[in-house]
């Protein structure tokens, strides 16, 4: 039963963080254009800038 | 190179946000082009583009403006248009905050199921205590941030004395929540805080579903809209410019319109001679020449030289804010429409709520005491109001929509969807909704030298006919010639010089009935027609909607000569010559014949009977009124997306209606039980999920419906 002690808060603190980072992508505005996502990942890095 | 380009001038000018829509964005290509070439632009400071609204928005400094802006995007090969102030912020902020609550409320969830799931197994004692208590921490301020849309709604409702699915909902989960902390308090061994959450977690995965169809549609139309003048560019008496936002024009101030721009209000010409492009009023695609002293319209697009025109009504005055107002007043009927989740609704709480109190009545009768009495009245408010009833419309809509998205048809909302599912009588407008609306010319008799200087010359302009025989000779793969000396007159066409001969795109030797334009070479004039083709599959499309059962008809606001030729050649039963409130009266008396009309429609002169119809779709190419008006939007050349979108309305509103059969046989099994004190929070705990994952499969069977 003591193991409980530690389960519960790290299950929580885990749940928690899940939370925290999905707000935190909320507002980064990660999910405001998902399709853009996709088709970024298809454009070349160009060598000559920067 | 896929975060955002930041040139890092640390300049002292103020920077400045502007947003615009560029509509042709397609491909990766698009993107990393604009962004990296208005990052290239002097003064700008950052650009980014939102590829899902096709919106671009850049950070740029003051001294640059939005005109600037827009010419560069066009140096890149996009058209683009300003948006006012992020106009779908309200929307977006709806659905983070629906978005927020699910995530909120699947983390309580998963977490008191953890400890539910201990106790339900076996815990006993102070560890059960413990569990209880945990839950408790966990579950009120989920409830109470995770509940808000529902208990808003529920109290707007009652406010208003009326009653809806949200009152129900917000009842069952205040009073399980309360009880269940009762219950840890008093040290009883009971705790509901499991079905409370779940339920919140449920319904609100239902209603970000919706507001996620309902937001992913606006995007898209967003990226149509975007004709109507802003701003125009205004002269005083001293002869200084400035630039005046369409709201603040008053009558007796002078515009002055460049070619390209969009009028912002009504006026008369005073100085200057142009040809106008009117599609956004009339949905006719041929342009208009507009001399001093003539009338010219807001929303209608300069095509030639600049002009000055004097104000006559702007704002609210003008003739397109009043088609707008004649078409509100057509919609309001429309909004009287009860969504088929609110009439399940209407008969549906009422019979929740006097089932739970003759339970909580029945068991006192019985003399259970007051304490097991509520907690069985609670378990019957929850129990049948399962999640499966919040989940069966939005799951087949959303479906729905995307898959009829993925085919070119947009539909605004849910209850568009309803509403295109009842309907048994289509009237079509003709140009620009059975026709193309766009002219095509009659190229098969030009000789080959005399196709390549007609495509130099008209590639040069922006005059929608040159447009049509550009488009037209490049899709034949005809090489232009070189020209020199390249000019366009207002009005008058474009002429230049080949090979020492003078050639022009001018208008033709005739003054015929059909639009035409003349392709001249030294002295010789060759004339090349426009048709206006109807749409390749209409036949097919009319058929397939003659086989559901709907009678389709014309109703055009052209003369009988041309509308009766399509009609017959379509057999089709046909209307012409009617103004808009001719199509709106026909619409009135088919809808008090009991008939439920679609009208399909792309002018503004469609808008009334757009917004008063039954149901209503617009092809992409009409005019922003129309498609404001319409309740759906069809993009392409196709016109198949109409029987499509009716079809697959027909499918869903089936989905539902066995969506909701299926509540109802799960509540028949479920209350009795309920009622009879048998239900655990294990029982009501599986059987809301397994409730929720039929009624989501059996919705899912709508993806593959549009084919």
């Amino acid at each position: 039963m003591s193991g409980l002690a530690f389960l519960i808060p790290i299950a929580l603190g885990l749940g928690m963080l899940g939370l925290a980072a999905f707000f935190w992508a909320m507002k980064r505005g990660q999910f405001e254009d998902l399709d853009g996502a996709a088709q970024r990942i298809l454009i070349d890095d160009e060598e000559d800038e920067r | 190179m896929n975060a955002p380009l930041a040139l890092d001038t640390q300049g002292s000018m103020p920077l400045r946000d502007s947003r615009f829509t560029v509509p042709g964005m397609r491909c990766a290509g698009c993107i990393s082009k604009i962004e990296r070439g208005l990052a290239k632009l002097e003064g700008v400071d950052a650009a980014r583009v939102n590829f899902s609204a096709k919106r671009v928005a850049v950070r740029h400094h003051d001294r640059l403006g939005e005109d600037d802006l827009i010419e560069a995007i066009a140096a890149i090969g996009f058209e683009a248009q300003p948006v006012a102030d992020n106009p779908m912020a309200r929307d977006d902020r709806e659905s983070a905050a629906l978005m927020r609550a699910l995530a909120v409320a699947g983390f309580g969830m998963m977490n008191i199921m953890l400890l539910s799931v201990s106790v339900w197994s076996g815990a006993e004692g102070v560890t059960r205590d413990l569990f209880h208590w945990l839950s408790a921490m966990i579950a009120l301020p989920v409830v109470a941030y995770a509940g808000r849309p529902f208990f808003a709604s529920a109290a707007m409702a009652l406010r208003h004395r009326r009653t809806n699915m949200d009152v129900p909902i917000s009842i069952g989960v205040l009073l399980a929540t309360g009880l269940s902390l009762y219950e840890t308090i008093a040290g009883t061994g009971h705790a509901y805080f499991d079905s409370a959450v779940m339920l919140l977690f449920f319904l609100l995965a239902g209603r970000a579903l919706d507001a996620t169809m309902r937001n992913r549609t606006r995007a898209g139309i967003g990226a149509l809209l975007s004709r109507m003048g802003r701003s125009a560019m205004v002269l005083d008496e001293s002869g200084a410019h400035r630039t005046v936002a369409a709201e603040d024009l008053e009558r007796g101030m002078l515009m002055i319109v460049a070619a390209g721009e969009a009028l912002a209000a009504d006026g008369v010409i005073e100085e200057g001679e142009t040809t106008l492009d009117n599609a956004m009023l009339t949905g006719e695609s041929a342009p208009q020449a507009a001399r001093v002293g003539d009338t010219v319209y807001a929303g209608a697009i300069n095509l030639g030289n600049a002009v000055r025109v004097r104000v006559t009504e702007a704002a609210s005055d003008t003739a397109l804010a009043g088609i707008a107002r004649l078409m509100d007043e057509a919609g309001q009927s429309r909004s009287h429409y009860v969504r088929i989740a609110d009439r399940a609704s209407r008969l549906y709480a009422p019979a929740v709520h006097s089932l739970a109190l003759l339970a909580f009545a029945g068991w006192m009768i019985a003399g259970a005491g007051w304490y097991q009495s509520l907690v069985i009245a609670i378990a019957v408010l929850i129990i049948t109001c399962p999640c499966a009833m919040g989940l069966a419309v939005p799951a087949a809509q959303v479906v729905a929509s995307g898959a009829l998205a993925r085919n070119g048809l947009l539909v605004k909302d849910g209850s568009a969807l309803e509403r295109l599912a009842e309907i048994d009588t289509a009237l079509f407008d003709k140009t620009g909704t059975l026709t193309v609306g766009e002219p095509v010319p009659a190229l098969g008799h030009l000789t080959d030298r005399q196709a390549a200087i007609a495509l130099a010359l008209a590639r040069t302009s922006r005059h929608p006919l040159s447009k049509s025989i550009t488009r037209a000779l490049e899709g034949r793969g005809v090489q232009p010639v070189d020209l020199s000396g390249v000019q366009e007159t207002g009005g008058n066409g474009v002429s230049a010089v080949f090979g020492g001969i003078a050639v022009a795109l001018t208008r033709p030797d005739t003054d015929g009935f059909r639009i035409a334009t003349g392709l001249r070479i030294g002295d010789e004039v060759t004339n090349i027609a426009f048709d206006d083709p109807v749409r390749h599959d209409a036949q097919a499309t009319l058929d397939e909607l003659a086989a559901a059962g709907i009678e389709s008809a014309v109703v055009s606001g052209d003369r009988a000569g041309p509308v009766s030729a399509v009609a017959g050649d379509l057999g089709l039963e046909w209307k012409a010559e009617l103004h808009p409130d001719a199509k709106l009266a026909h619409i009135e008396k088919l809808k008090s014949a009991r008939h439920r009309p679609l009208m399909v429609g792309d002018g503004i002169n469609d808008g009334p009977a757009l917004a008063a119809a039954h149901a209503s779709i617009a092809p992409g190419s009409a005019s922003d009124v129309s498609q404001q008006a319409a309740d759906a939007v069809f993009l392409g050349r196709s016109l198949r997306p109409v029987v499509l979108a009716v079809r697959v309305a027909r499918r869903t509103m089936r989905i539902v209606r066995q969506n909701f059969t299926f509540a109802i046989v799960y509540n028949v099994f479920a209350v009795p039980l309920a009622l009879a004190g048998l239900v655990t929070p294990l029982i009501a705990a599986v059987a809301m999920s397994l409730s929720s994952l039929v009624v989501v499969g059996n919705s899912l069977r709508l993806a593959r419906a549009a084919q």
